[in-house]
């Protein structure tokens, strides 16, 4: 009787029910599950945690003072403790508590991180008035507030100090402001011109052209960019000068001193007597500064705003080349070519194109757009530059058109496939209007597959914006050191080298000299990473939707 | 058997048909096919027709499904070309010319030879923009001119006053039988000489029908209609003219009347009493 229901039960279709269900279960968790993950583990990094400070008495040794912010909490065997060096009971079984405390002030103690077992921790407080130094360089900084300086002149202490240095923080990032417009701005305005004098110089020699007219007049426009530029490095130089006017003392919990000048000084807070609102100004603030800034520290601090720049800006040239490119071969396999072996060959071809791994893309880049194409326009057009290569070199527009290759399968295919779907009667309906072939296809056919090309590009959006391996082959470097766009002629510069959030994931995580201060960004880097291409896919999945209300195709 | 052709034969003034008399030796030919063979591939389609299109009257193919009327029909705007393997022997005379001759422009030909599909097709563009697509492809683009035609072509079709308010509105909101006149408004349009309508009333609703069917009869003052359809009721109350085709071959041709009365063949009279179809 048992096996019979069980039996009936299997025939009404449930279990089949229940397995569909289940596997739609499973892909949910997973997609909430890796998307919680990254968004905790990236997002809590920017919250300023409390400063603890405490006697660590390892047993047998002198205790010392400990400052910092706990990173991380684990249990570990004793064994493994004991086998570190640490005098752990040998007859101790069972797990100790271990913990990562960022200690800081790496200038003084050599490494950021440091491992304690909790155990050996007394006395452990949070004062009030500890002080955290975000630095331009060295990382934080955990300490207490001696006083401010000006000229290296105490002009405030104890209780003064703290409001202080607020005022002379504020004034110091102000003049780095005016430092980084001028330094970026003006004299990268100068050094673009300076080095487009020389390459016309250049090119006049290399064609025997340079007249002692033309050098006067090179030599005339150069002494007055050097002129204009020695007034400004003069600027610049004042401005340093107000810029590194105060410094600061400082002591850390071991009694040492140190003064830091305001120049290297980017944040400076009192975590703990922070309340939840000053945290969440800081919280967001951070936020800010990790998506419109550019990287300090070899990328582990600071903001990724380049990284973003260049993927959205490879993205989009990728789509300006893919959709014409993939459009144009769709409609002619499908409206001109007859059909035949000959096409459906191709076709085979296409679809496999789209299964070939991106690496080999990228190798094919290389060989064929950077060393090819990139040197053959460089011996033409830039020969003057040479042997500093131009366009025989990595850059946004190589890593843009490899991409586009990588995806124009994917296009061609949705295109298509947008193409077929277009009712005969339509077709039929234009021609017999006395329209040709080629205006049945612009207008009522094209518009018609718009929403089928849109599903092509958003398909090739996602797998280009995702794409890294290529990449390090065609063009993306760790750091670069300005964007692709900028105020100097030409404005667009695609032959530079670009900085990718996928890459930056990768160097950050796997290259940077400080993992332990890098591995939270790593996950904000990859959080970011999925809401530039969520927002780009969204966006592209926006305008297909409106495209197919505009083009609903006849239902009935 | 003949004798029974009488009683079995359509009661034509039951279907609201005045009686009228035609003579085709009164008409002007607008199209004439004087021998046409259509093969798809191997298989022909056509064999041999002859027949004589008459200007500004309605000519019926009827014809039991796959006879071949459709097929014809569409040699007429040369819309088999678009069909691989379509090959044709012989000639249609549009005005006395060939329109299979090497060098006759086909969108020209199709702009004058206008048709009308089995199902609506209207693009998915604003009630006006279809009327207007065959003058814009023309390079129309003055702004009163297509208003001027858009309206002429909306009131010939019956449809002016139901769509006057929402022209600029989407053509796929319109009910099938709306859509049909607009398709007809749109092939209107472009004043062609002939009107091929390919059974236009068989995807719509009696009264949808009814509307076509009234329209056919304004139109055609204007211009030669051809209609291919399946339903003999309605060839008989449209139709000047009646063509009865079967197996690709041209049975019997007539003025209507006569050949519902009185058809002279056999094939014609079983058909048109429903013997077979």
């Amino acid at each position: 009787m048992k096996q019979n229901t069980f039996k009936a039960w299997c025939k009404s279709g449930n279990p089949w029910i229940w397995m569909n269900a289940g596997a739609v279960a499973i892909a949910v968790v997973m997609t909430i599950g890796l998307l919680l993950l990254i968004a905790v583990r990236g997002l809590s990094h920017f919250w300023p945690s409390d400063v603890i400070e405490a006697e660590y008495r390892i047993p047998g040794q002198e205790a010392l003072v400990i400052m910092g912010e706990v990173n991380s909490r684990e249990d570990v065997p004793t064994a493994r403790l004991a086998g570190a060096g640490l005098p752990v009971d040998p007859e101790r079984d069972g797990f100790m508590e271990r913990e990562l405390i960022k200690v800081g002030n790496r200038d003084l103690y050599g490494a950021d991180f440091r491992w304690i077992v909790g155990e050996w921790l007394e006395n452990t407080r949070t004062p009030e008035d500890v002080i955290v130094i975000e630095r331009r360089e060295w990382g934080n900084f955990y300490g207490y507030l001696v006083d401010v300086r000006q000229n290296g002149e105490i002009i405030a202490q104890g209780e003064q100090a703290w409001p202080a240095l607020q005022q002379a923080v504020k004034r110091a990032l102000a003049i780095q402001d005016d430092i980084k417009h001028l330094e970026k701005q003006e004299i990268g305005r100068i050094n673009a011109g300076l080095e487009r004098l020389r390459l016309r110089e250049r090119g006049y020699e290399l064609r025997n052209e340079l007249t002692p007219e033309r050098e006067a007049e090179l030599n005339a426009e150069r002494t007055a960019l050097n002129n204009e530029y020695a007034e400004l490095e003069r600027h610049l130089m004042e401005l340093y000068q107000q810029f590194n006017r105060d410094s600061l003392m400082a002591r850390v919990p071991d009694g040492r001193e140190k003064e830091i000048s305001l120049g290297k000084v980017v944040r400076v807070f009192q975590p703990n007597s922070m309340g939840v609102l000053q945290k969440t100004g800081h919280y967001f603030a951070k936020l800010w500064e990790f998506v419109s800034d550019e990287p300090r520290e070899a990328n582990t601090e600071g903001g990724v705003f380049p990284a973003i720049f260049g993927t959205v800006m490879m993205v989009l040239i990728m789509s300006v080349v893919v959709t014409p490119f993939g459009v144009l071969a769709a409609v002619y396999l499908r409206e001109y070519a007859k059909q035949g072996v000959v096409t459906r060959v191709i076709r085979i071809a296409v679809n496999n194109l789209a299964g070939v791994p991106s690496i080999v893309y990228g190798v094919f880049g290389l060989g064929f757009f950077i060393y090819f194409l990139g040197g053959s326009i460089d011996s033409l057009f830039f020969p003057e530059a040479l042997p500093a290569p131009t366009f025989g070199t990595g850059g946004m527009l190589w890593a843009s058109l490899t991409l586009a290759l990588l995806t124009v399968p994917v296009v061609i295919v949705s295109t298509e496939e947008g193409l077929t779907r277009i009712p005969r009667s339509l077709r039929e309906g234009s021609l017999a209007l006395g329209a040709t072939k080629a205006e049945t296809l612009w207008k009522i056919i094209l518009p018609m597959s718009s929403p089928a090309m849109m599903t092509g590009l958003i398909l090739a959006v996602a797998r280009a914006a995702g794409e890294v391996a290529p990449l390090m082959l065609v063009g993306v470097v760790k750091l670069a050191p300005s964007l692709a766009v900028d105020g100097n002629y030409p404005y667009l510069h695609l032959d530079q080298k670009f900085m990718h959030l996928g890459f930056h994931i990768y160097d950050v995580g796997f290259q940077s000299p400080n993992v332990e201060a890098a591995r939270p960004l790593v996950y904000a880097t990859a959080l970011l990473l999925v809401g530039v291409i969520a927002t780009l896919n969204f966006s592209a999945v926006a305008i297909r939707n409106h495209l197919r209300e505009k083009y609903k195709a006849l239902e009935n | 058997m003949s004798n029974s052709s009488k009683t079995h034969a359509m009661d034509m003034s039951a279907l609201g048909r005045s009686q009228q008399e035609l003579s085709m030796d009164q008409e002007t030919i607008a199209l004439d096919v004087p021998g046409l063979s259509l093969f798809y591939g191997n298989k022909q389609a056509l064999f041999d027709v002859n027949i004589q299109i008459p200007r500004n009257r309605v000519t019926a193919f009827i014809g039991p499904s796959g006879c071949g009327k459709s097929t014809l029909l569409r040699c007429f705007n040369r819309m088999n070309d678009l069909v691989d393997g379509c090959r044709i022997e012989g000639e249609i005379l549009l005005d006395g010319k060939n329109i299979f001759a090497k060098g006759v422009n086909v969108s020209n030909l199709r702009r004058r030879v206008g048709m009308v599909f089995q199902k609506p097709n209207p693009f998915p563009k604003s009630i006006y923009e279809n009327v207007a697509y065959g003058l814009r492809i023309q390079g129309v683009n003055s702004k009163r001119t297509l208003d001027e035609v858009v309206e002429w072509a909306l009131k010939g079709a019956a449809l002016w006053d139901e769509v006057k308010d929402r022209l600029h509105e989407s053509a796929l909101g319109l009910s099938g039988g709306q859509q049909q006149r607009l398709v007809i408004a749109r092939t209107i349009a472009v004043e062609p000489e002939v009107l091929l309508l390919d059974e236009p009333a068989s995807a719509l609703d009696p009264i949808s029908t009814l509307k076509i069917e009234e329209l056919i009869n304004e139109l055609k003052e204007k211009f030669t209609i051809v209609i291919v359809t399946h339903n003999m009721q309605q060839a008989a109350r449209v139709s000047d003219y009646t063509a009865f085709m079967y197996m690709g071959e041209l049975v019997e041709f007539g003025d209507t009347n006569t050949l519902f009365t009185n058809p002279t063949k056999k094939q014609t009279e079983d058909y048109i009493t429903g013997r077979y179809g």
